[in-house]
């Protein structure tokens, strides 16, 4: 699939015919593998998915995810980046499509890959080459300031989650001022607020995700259907 | 000319009229007399030796020739077992030496030598080249004494080993980088191996040239390199390699110090030590042909 | 026949680290080299570099500089013929395997070989997209799980447009030139001097490129056999350990 040039934020066609690639990005410590657990706890049931992990140490968040026991270990495999996770889900997106294309061959067909970036600064967004739909993961602990600072990550996101409001208090964090600040910069796009240690299904995130799946086309399931009749007949 | 060929375990006999001796030495030199030949400055030697068996009777292994050619001097040592004697010092620059060997189907040997090659300067190269063939069935055990490769040499080794499908082969080659507290001369090694005319392992060993001197990525500071090939159908069922990144599940104990035992992309496993003294790298080796064994037990998973 | 002229612009193309097919994740064993303490500096990164260029860097030029000259042959049979036979293409797929032994032959680390065929997967879904062609599609269907990468590239570097010593020199070239920032990545080195490292070995890549060629001639897998194979025990080792080692940011 190609870079749509008309719609630099990506409001492109969903794919059909192979998984949806959903990344997930953010600054380190904000919850991306909180938030890749919590959705495969909330969508491990009802659909095939495959987790691929750019953490910077290899394998630290793969066996994170693999100790927590949300999805089975073969479903998830790690991708070494060479000091710069950044490269790897942006400029030479070589390596994570390998990955993802080893987990479809592996276990196709799948409905959702989530591609799990290591963590990096806020200028750091997937490829639309590599990513069909991206979420960006902020906490309140970073400082309230985040949001209205913006970046590539905060303003073109499809998806802004804004994790441990459970920490709000204790760390001085406005979410008033938070949620007024990324809206302000995203022009419309939506943005969460969560707290994936109490939450731990990240339910609103895990139903926006859903909303994706259900939007893609349906084209082939059409065309099954048709073979489907012109046989029966 | 040596004469040290022998037929067994049943009676002697004639040497057959197919054998020619390639060397200009002549006389009856004794097993040692080719070194001591060539050290004396006779000019350079061409000398190929031969060792092949035959099937004896009841699946026992005979040898259908053993041609000496000093400084190849070759001794049967046991029921099936060959050691070459003439090596203690030697070659020589300009000296160009040929071992052939053939293991019929469905025999076996084991061919060594009493010391270590030392290989001196001279007015030219220095050649070794072994070509060996082992037959269906049939097993051969190469350990030979490391080749030392003194300081102003420049020696070529090639080794040429061709197995059949079903052929099981033990080889192991030492080099070392100098005689102690000298520079090493240089050396450069081919190593041909294929199975059924596949190739199983290519390699050359370049030594004592500057590009590889001291790079950590070659030899680093060892004075010493040494492999051991083991190959055959015990090798040949392995645990395929996963595809992706995920580290290997089984417990391995496929490497160690200054080691590795390196399972090839055909049926052998190739173990590769680096080592700062010739008692050392045979030690490791060792450690190496032991997890090879594992291997082949099945007792760790080459992923 | 193919035009030629495109050659040395491909070259650029082929040689240049931002060329997406995951180059920028492999270290040719600096990292495992920078953990054992056998790279400290910039002298230990010279001798690194000046050893892998004369071993794995020649073995590799010599394979990219065979594939290219096989893929260029293949690509000017289906130039020639538009219905490219199915018997013909059986011959390339049994062409390529061989070569892909032969690469098999020369690496026996398996932590290598992995990375061989691992970068070579990416190297060609990256390829077959800027340069499609039938001859690539015919490799890819021929290895599967990707052909070693010197072989890829070589492939890549003949639709490309490059001349066999073209591929040579970008398979040398990659040799050195992802360990050295490999290292300036890991070991904060001055990334000016280590590029003076790699200048300093310029005079080495280019008779790397040639002596790479030396053995070729007119894509005949008969001279296959007999290509470098020049080995390094010390690069094994340190790909077995880094293969083992949970802690690692590259992949190689």
């Amino acid at each position: 699939m190609g870079v749509n040039h008309e719609d630099p934020h990506g409001d492109h066609v969903l794919p059909h015919g192979r998984a949806l690639r959903l990344g997930i990005g953010g600054p380190v410590g904000g919850g991306k593998t909180a938030l890749v657990a919590a959705l495969c706890r909330s969508l491990g049931l009802a659909h095939r998915l495959g987790v691929v992990t750019n953490d910077i140490y290899t394998t630290e968040d793969a066996d994170f995810l693999r100790r927590a026991g949300v999805l089975a270990p073969e479903r998830i495999v790690a991708v070494q980046t060479g000091c710069c996770p950044h490269t790897a889900i942006r400029d030479d997106i070589a390596g994570n499509l390998d990955a993802v294309e080893t987990l479809e061959k592996r276990f196709g067909p799948l409905d959702l890959v989530i591609i799990e970036s290591g963590g990096d600064n806020l200028t750091a967004t997937f490829s639309r080459g590599l990513a069909d739909r991206q979420i960006f993961v902020l906490d309140v602990a970073g400082g309230d300031k985040v949001p209205r600072k913006g970046g590539p990550g905060v303003t073109t996101a499809d998806l802004l989650v804004i994790n441990k409001t459970d920490l709000a208090s204790l760390v001085g964090a406005d979410l008033t001022v938070m949620s007024r600040d990324a809206r302000a910069v995203r022009h419309g796009r939506p943005v969460l607020f969560t707290s994936i240690r109490r939450d731990t299904g990240a339910r609103e995130v895990a139903e926006w995700v859903i909303g994706l799946l259900e939007d893609r086309p349906r084209e082939r399931h059409v065309a099954d259907r048709t073979r489907t009749a012109s046989e029966t007949a | 000319m040596s004469d040290t060929w022998q037929t067994g375990p049943g009676p002697r006999r004639k040497r057959p009229d197919h054998m020619t001796i390639v060397s200009g030495m002549t006389g009856t030199a004794p097993p040692t007399a080719g070194t001591v030949m060539s050290a004396t400055g006779a000019g350079a030697i061409t000398a190929r030796a031969v060792i092949r068996t035959a099937a004896g009777p009841g699946g026992t292994t005979r040898l259908e020739t053993l041609l000496s050619d000093p400084p190849l001097t070759l001794r049967r040592t046991g029921p099936a077992r060959v050691h070459l004697v003439g090596s203690g010092a030697g070659p020589l620059g300009g000296d160009h030496l040929t071992l052939d060997v053939d293991i019929a189907p469905g025999t076996a040997l084991e061919i060594r030598s009493v010391a270590a090659m030392l290989v001196l300067p001279g007015p030219a190269d220095s050649t070794m080249t072994v070509n060996a063939r082992v037959g269906a069935g049939a097993s051969l055990r190469y350990s030979p004494e490391p080749t030392v490769l003194a300081a102003g040499c420049t020696h070529r080794l090639t080794v040429r080993l061709s197995l059949a499908a079903d052929a099981e082969v033990f080889w192991r080659e030492e080099i070392i980088f100098g005689r102690h507290g000298e520079r090493p001369g240089r050396g450069h090694s081919r190593f041909d191996v294929t199975v059924a005319d596949r190739p199983l392992l290519r390699q050359d060993l370049v030594v004592g040239r500057p590009s590889v001197e001291g790079s950590p990525a070659v030899y680093g500071h060892a004075r010493c390199v040494g492999s051991s090939l083991v190959a055959g159908p015990r090798w040949s069922a392995r645990a395929v390699p996963a595809i992706g990144n995920d580290p290997p599940t089984a417990p391995v104990q496929a490497s160690g110090d200054g080691w590795t035992a390196l399972p090839l992309a055909g049926p052998g496993v190739l173990v590769s030590a680096l080592a700062p003294d010739a008692v050392e790298l045979r030690a490791r080796l060792t450690r190496g042909e032991e997890a090879a064994e594992r291997i082949a037990a099945g007792r760790i998973v080459a992923w | 026949m193919r035009e030629r002229s495109a050659g040395e612009a491909a070259l650029l193309l082929l040689a240049d680290s931002r060329l997406p097919a995951g180059g920028h994740a492999h270290s040719g064993g600096v990292e495992e080299a920078i953990r054992l303490g056998t790279i400290t500096g910039r002298d230990d990164l010279a001798g690194f570099l000046r050893g892998r260029l004369a071993t794995a860097g020649l073995v590799a030029a010599a394979l990219a500089a065979a594939a290219c000259e096989l893929g260029a042959a293949l690509a000017d049979v289906e130039d020639m013929e538009e219905d490219v036979e199915e018997e013909d293409a059986d011959d390339a797929c049994r062409l390529w395997r061989r070569l892909d032994a032969e690469a098999d032959a020369r690496t026996a680390s398996p932590a290598l070989r992995e990375t061989a065929r691992t970068q070579g997967r990416l190297l060609i879904r990256t390829a077959r997209r800027i340069w499609p062609s039938a001859m690539l599609d015919t490799l890819a269907r021929a290895v599967p799980d990707g052909a070693h990468h010197p072989v890829v590239l070589g492939a890549t570097a003949a639709v490309a447009g490059c001349e066999p010593r073209q591929a040579a020199l970008a398979a040398a070239h990659g040799s050195v030139a992802a360990p050295a920032t490999a290292a300036v990545r890991l070991l904060g080195l001055d990334p000016v001097a280590v590029h003076g490292l790699l200048a300093a070995l310029a005079p080495d890549l280019d008779g790397t490129a040639h002596a790479a060629c030396a053995s070729l001639g007119g894509a005949r897998s008969v001279e296959w056999p007999g290509l470098p194979a020049h080995a390094a025990p010390a690069l094994d080792l340190l790909a077995e350990g880094h293969r083992r080692n949970p802690l690692r940011l590259f992949v190689s």
